[in-house]
């Protein structure tokens, strides 16, 4: 798993390439936590190159939403999800835990 | 009947997952189906070298599979501690995340995913679990326009 994160003015965009599972989850936890301790709460998930997400990767999202949204400073939004991991999200109940856009333009957008 | 023992370590989840999904498109399942197979059998390894080996390295997955046209049945065997999921509470997937425990929830894909889990355990052989899918049989056409 790749992971790419650009500063752009108002947010974070993350680029991930690959697939999220036991295995590769804890290396995306800590570039997450990593962020969000160096102060940055608006971050914007670009999925379109994840190919697979297991509940280990669900959860790494929803421990991100769950600091970025303290204080109401900040959220984790995602963009470009394939219907694959959209499924999952919804099975695991937490797409109503997150804003999802088609695109990341309009994700980087909203903030 | 084909097995494979794979070691008890999360670098392995990903030629499991693949070794479930040949033999899914061997039962020509639908693309949907093979994908919540990867899923699933993903959710069974994890959550085998997490609970039953209590770490990684302590012991292999051994993994079976039954193929015929439209089913796909999925055994994974390991020998590590007794699971009995009946001690798993269902998570609510309607609570806010937040306040959620973070347990369960690969147990519970497995059965939303699957069309059957089994789960046994003897003292000789160990955990055995045993998952089915039947999925949409392709026709030969479809399953070209698939690839």
């Amino acid at each position: 798993m790749e992971i790419l994160s650009t500063a752009l003015k108002r947010c974070v965009l993350i680029n991930i390439n690959g697939r999220i599972d036991s295995e590769t989850a804890p290396h995306l936890q800590k570039a997450l936590n990593a962020l969000i301790d160096e102060g940055n709460y608006k971050l914007v998930l670009d999925l379109s190159k994840v190919d697979f997400i297991s509940s280990a990767g669900l959860w790494v999202l929803v421990n991100a939403q769950k600091k970025c949204k303290r204080f109401n400073r900040g959220e984790v939004v995602l963009a470009s999800i394939s219907q694959r991991i959209h499924d999952a999200l919804d099975l695991a109940g937490f797409i109503p835990y997150f804003k999802v856009f088609e695109d990341t333009a309009k994700a980087v957008g909203s903030f | 009947m084909r097995s494979i023992a794979f070691p008890g370590r999360f670098s392995s989840l990903s030629e499991i997952r693949e070794f479930f999904a040949r033999a899914a498109e061997e039962a020509a399942l639908d693309e949907k189906s093979i994908c919540e197979v990867e899923l699933a059998v993903d959710e069974a390894a994890s959550n085998i070298i997490d609970h039953a080996y209590e770490g990684e390295g302590k012991g292999d997955i051994e993994c079976s599979c039954e193929i015929e046209p439209g089913r796909l049945e999925v055994i994974m065997r390991d020998h590590g501690k007794a699971f009995n999921p009946e001690k798993v509470k269902a998570p609510n997937t309607r609570n806010n995340p937040r306040r959620r425990k973070q347990r369960g929830l690969g147990l519970h894909f497995m059965k939303s995913l699957m069309d059957s889990v089994e789960f046994s355990f003897s003292s000789k052989n160990g955990n055995e679990l045993r998952m089915v899918k039947i999925g949409k049989v392709l026709t030969d056409q479809e399953h070209t326009q698939q690839e």
